[in-house]
């Protein structure tokens, strides 16, 4: 077995396993078990990675070829470069926390672990598939364990919510599979064979007419599960009505499926019609990133705020990919892992408030700060980090972006970077307001003096998720010099 | 001619032995101990449905009347299958609920006798066979449709099939004679040749079609489907919605890809506005409806909508995946009939609404749904996204991207449906939900193979490529 196969097999054993466990002392031992292992797997991935980038200067590496369907010349072909390790790596990290936040889930544990971890199977099939058409399937298998998940674990409005979100992300992928048709029926542009396979595609001339009505329905396709405005409802509703580590799971790492699969597909094979598309689409995420960070003003609901907060930052990340050059590309994908870490850490403090104080509204909060030192504090901190403060990794990510985009002198793009860099200010305001109110001033409820304490597997999610944002922010460079070599490959078809 | 050439006909020859045997058994079995017929005619189909997949070679006979080639071998086959699963799901049905009006070894002849019938339909060399198969195919369904003569609804759902069903074979006829009108000929083989795009030839060529599509209810001619499903005994339903519309999807297929090739760019036009039709008509009624039969109905119409996309290209990779799919659609079809059978049998229920809080209580039966649902919505990794994903490749590789959207928003559609079911079962805990039961023994073996098809069809990939291969008969 390889190593990529693995991060496949690895979570379907578990889920296997998982099949046959009675209660939640058992189910929770085995996610434990079979997501540790993936870190592990993870970690071991990054540190042979950086050996074999030494001596392989191939696009992708480890890579595995296996034929599926020989008539559409579908293959099974995965393999990575800097950005999926990274991205993997995130997910590992997500992953392990999440089931550590799960940790008193009472009800039907083991469906809920054996979702989770579909999921996953998902997400990691998904950043290690070269084949467009593997690529789709992973899709669409790490989205559809979202509805079972907020719709049977979730609060509030949970069915209304669970199918809107599913509904949303599914037609998504239905756009896309015409996008994906419409790549597969013009590879074959140079005279060769058609191919699902993207390092192949990437070398023919997809004709510039197709490459102009395609790139808008790829993007499109991908950019839905990346909160493009206008298509970013779906995530605050899912959002406030899953579960603590879904929540986490579906900012921290579903999300980032839509960058990913715009830079990989949408930018990568049809770089002319990014040419010709990105001042639209840009418009839009300029937009996204200014409306998402006002819409976290007007919110009162934790969960909210940090939704709202998310299409703002992820809206930066499709902007900053956008600006179709390496530094700003740079800080998208940084922005993706930093924004992973950040939304996931955000998601499992806001769970733990919740699962204390029974209300997520900021205006019926106060002082926890004083009651809950340890939550509060690191509250504080990913509050820091989410506005970019120097010494996290959104600093380090929102930099690159902006240097990246201000390499551009065109007044358009002058203008649309003044008003993504805008945001950050407002950024600031919902952060600190959050901050100031909630953890601040006296005690508003007598009932929350004698709040319980943390416990240890909630501080394991916790530093599990802050290490990583300090890790970046302290130490950028390894970590964006791996990024920074494999970008490469996308900048030919777009200079 | 010699005996040994009637070997082509090893099919039909030994489903008519396997009607034969069960007549005869009728006779001779003691009235207290009938129900064994139930354990022969599984048997028996059993053994022929192991036997249909040794090789026949590709020939005609009675002058072109009947031909078989590797193709339409393989798809008895396939249909075979299906009804050996109906058979296993509907026998716990005949024994307790059928055997008592002793009248349990007709549902079996009459079964098989409609078998036969798309035997000779889908074999047919001549229009003559042709129809004579589609006759042999409705008739014996419409008196299964009104079996259960205790219920009035039953006899509804049998007059209204036989009445659309007449008519439908009717306008069939009148287009078949125009054809003869103006080609000279009911051979499958000189029709094609002698085909013109004369005004009474596409006149008989839409006659046609019209006809086909009642036995497929693609829309407008979808009418009788849900009414019919929803009186009719749930094997019948399944029977029909699965078995005689995959068979008639494939004749449909031959006659477009072969004798009418030359119209392709005539029928090409049909096939669009239909297919859009079909799929939009068939989703959103299905999105209102609250019994689970009228639900699958509805579901059916939409998903013969989806199958047109592979129609409409007319090439061998159209073929491939409409057979392909075809195979797919039996397995999920049949799987979530026979929940409904199983469920219904049981409790009598049949309605979503009681189907609340299934999982807590029965949680093998709601997986089986949850999968045959997903199978039919087409989501990754279960067979129905394969069948569905090369069904819109075969389309778009014709270069109908715009039909490929339609549709793909109409699989969007589509999910919202299936997973207001799979919401009943799994988000809701429903106040009285159904108690926990346990499947005999027929109906599990029917189930897993159900679920077996649907987990690996779709990953086990050699299978598209033989079906691939076996398809260039027809092109």
């Amino acid at each position: 077995m390889d190593i990529l196969s693995l991060f496949i097999v690895m979570p379907a054993l578990t889920v296997l396993v998982l099949i046959f466990t009675k209660n939640l002392k058992q189910a929770r031992i085995v996610a434990l078990a079979g997501s540790l292992v993936q870190l592990g797997m993870a970690i071991n991935l990054l540190f042979s990675y950086i050996k074999e980038r030494e001596i392989n200067e191939a696009i992708m590496v480890f890579t595995k070829d296996v034929i599926w369907f020989k008539n559409f010349n579908i293959h099974y072909n995965i393999g990575v470069d800097g950005i999926s390790v990274a991205l993997l790596l995130l997910t590992a990290i997500v992953v392990l926390a999440g089931v550590f936040i799960s940790w008193k889930m009472e009800d039907l544990p083991k469906e809920f672990f054996i979702s989770l971890l579909v999921l996953s199977i998902g997400v990691y099939g998904f950043f290690i598939s070269i084949d467009l058409f593997t690529m789709f399937v992973f899709f669409e298998i790490a989205v559809i364990p979202m509805y079972l998940l907020i719709g049977i674990w979730g609060t509030g409005p949970r069915e209304f919510s669970a199918m809107k979100l599913t509904l949303m992300l599914m037609g998504a992928s239905a756009v896309l599979l015409v996008g994906i048709l419409g790549i597969y029926f013009n590879s074959n542009a140079d005279g060769g064979a058609l191919t699902f396979n993207i390092l192949e595609i990437a070398k023919v001339n997809i004709p510039v007419e197709a490459q102009r009505l395609f790139f808008p329905i790829t993007f499109i396709g991908f950019a839905v599960i990346g909160a493009l405005f206008p298509f970013h409802t779906w995530s605050p509703d899912g959002h406030a009505s899953a579960p603590t580590a879904v929540s986490m799971l579906h900012a921290g790492v579903l999300m980032k499926l839509g960058g990913y699969g715009v830079f990989r597909v949408a930018i990568f094979l049809l770089p002319e019609g990014a040419l010709h598309w990105s001042w639209f689409f840009i418009i839009l995420s300029a937009f996204g990133v200014i409306y998402g960070a006002f819409a976290a003003i007007k919110q009162t609901d934790l969960k909210y705020i940090n939704a709202y907060s998310s299409v703002s930052h992820l809206g930066l990340v499709l902007f900053a990919l956008l600006m179709l050059n390496k530094t700003a590309w740079n800080g998208a994908i940084l922005q993706s892992l930093s924004h992973g870490f950040m939304t996931a850490l955000f998601f499992a403090l806001i769970g733990m408030i919740y699962g204390r104080t029974h209300t997520r509204d900021v205006t019926k909060l106060g002082g926890l700060l004083k009651v809950i030192p340890f939550i509060s504090a690191v509250y504080v901190v990913a509050g820091l980090a989410s506005l970019g403060l120097p010494g996290f990794s959104g600093f380090v990510a929102e930099m690159n972006i902006f240097v990246g985009a201000f390499e551009k002198d065109d007044i358009f793009y002058r203008i649309a970077t003044v008003v993504a860099v805008s945001a950050i200010v407002v950024t600031a305001v919902y952060i600190l307001r959050v901050v100031g109110i909630m953890l601040m001033g006296p005690v508003k409820n007598e009932a929350y003096l004698n709040l319980e304490r943390v416990r240890w597997y909630e501080k394991l999610g916790i530093l599990l998720l802050l290490l990583p944002i300090i890790a970046i922010g302290v130490a950028p460079l390894w970590l964006s010099e791996m990024i920074l070599k494999s970008l490469d490959p996308f900048l030919k078809g777009v200079l | 001619m010699n005996f040994s050439s009637l070997l082509l006909m090893r099919q039909e020859i030994a489903l008519l032995a396997i009607i034969l045997v069960l007549v005869i058994a009728e006779i001779f079995i003691p009235q207290n101990r009938k129900t064994s017929i139930v354990h022969l005619a599984i048997f028996l189909f059993g053994i022929h449905t192991i036997v249909g997949f040794f090789e026949i070679e590709e020939s005609n006979l009675f002058g072109g009347m009947f031909r078989t080639n590797h193709l339409i071998h393989f798809f008895k086959n396939v249909l075979n299958i299906g009804v050996l699963i109906l058979l296993l799901q509907s026998a716990d049905w005949i024994k307790e609920k059928i055997m008592n009006q002793n009248k349990g070894s007709e549902f079996f002849i009459l079964l098989f006798s409609s078998l036969l019938g798309i035997y000779f339909m889908i074999s047919a060399g001549d229009f003559l066979m042709f129809y004579l198969g589609l006759e042999l195919s409705t008739l014996p369904i419409a008196a299964l449709a009104a079996y259960e003569t205790t219920k009035r609804i039953s006899s509804e759902s049998g007059i209204k099939l036989i009445l659309s069903s007449a008519f439908a074979s009717g306008i069939t006829l009148f287009g078949i004679s125009m054809l003869y009108a103006t080609t000279g000929s009911i051979y499958f083989s000189e029709v094609a040749q002698m085909l013109t795009s004369a005004d009474l030839t596409l006149l008989g060529v839409v006659l046609l079609f019209a006809g086909i599509s009642f036995k497929i209810s693609l829309v407008p001619f979808h009418f009788w489907t849900a009414d019919v499903y929803e009186g009719a005994p749930i094997s019948v339903a399944s029977y029909l919605s699965v078995i005689s519309k995959g068979a008639a999807v494939f004749i449909l297929m031959i006659l477009l890809f072969t004798v009418l090739q030359s119209l392709v760019h005539f029928w090409e036009n049909i096939i669009y506005v239909i297919a859009i039709a079909t799929m939009f008509i068939g989703n959103l009624f299905a999105l209102r409806q609250e019994n689970m039969k009228r639900f699958l109905a509805f579901s059916s119409i939409a998903q013969a909508g989806f199958i047109l996309l592979g129609l409409i290209g007319g090439s061998q990779l159209g073929t491939a995946t409409v057979v392909y799919f075809v195979l797919v659609y039996i397995f999920s079809n049949l799987a979530a009939f026979g929940v409904v059978q199983a469920i219904s049998l049981q409790t009598n229920k049949e309605n979503i609404k009681d189907y609340e809080g299934l999982y807590r209580t029965n949680p093998n039966l709601s997986l089986v749904l949850m999968l045959a649902l997903f199978s039919l919505a087409g989501i990754p990794p279960v067979a129905g996204f394969f069948g569905k994903f090369f069904l819109f490749t075969a389309a778009a590789s014709k270069g109908f991207y715009f039909l490929v959207f339609l549709a793909v928003v109409n699989v969007t559609i589509s999910l919202y449906y299936y997973l207001l079911v799979v919401r009943a079962m799994f988000l809701r805990k429903g106040d009285n939900p159904i108690p926990f039961f346990r499947n005999k023994i027929y109906m599990r073996i029917g189930l897993v193979i159900t679920v077996l098809g649907i987990l690996l069809l779709g990953i086990y990939s050699p299978l598209y490529d033989y079906i691939y291969e076996l398809s260039s008969a027809f092109n």
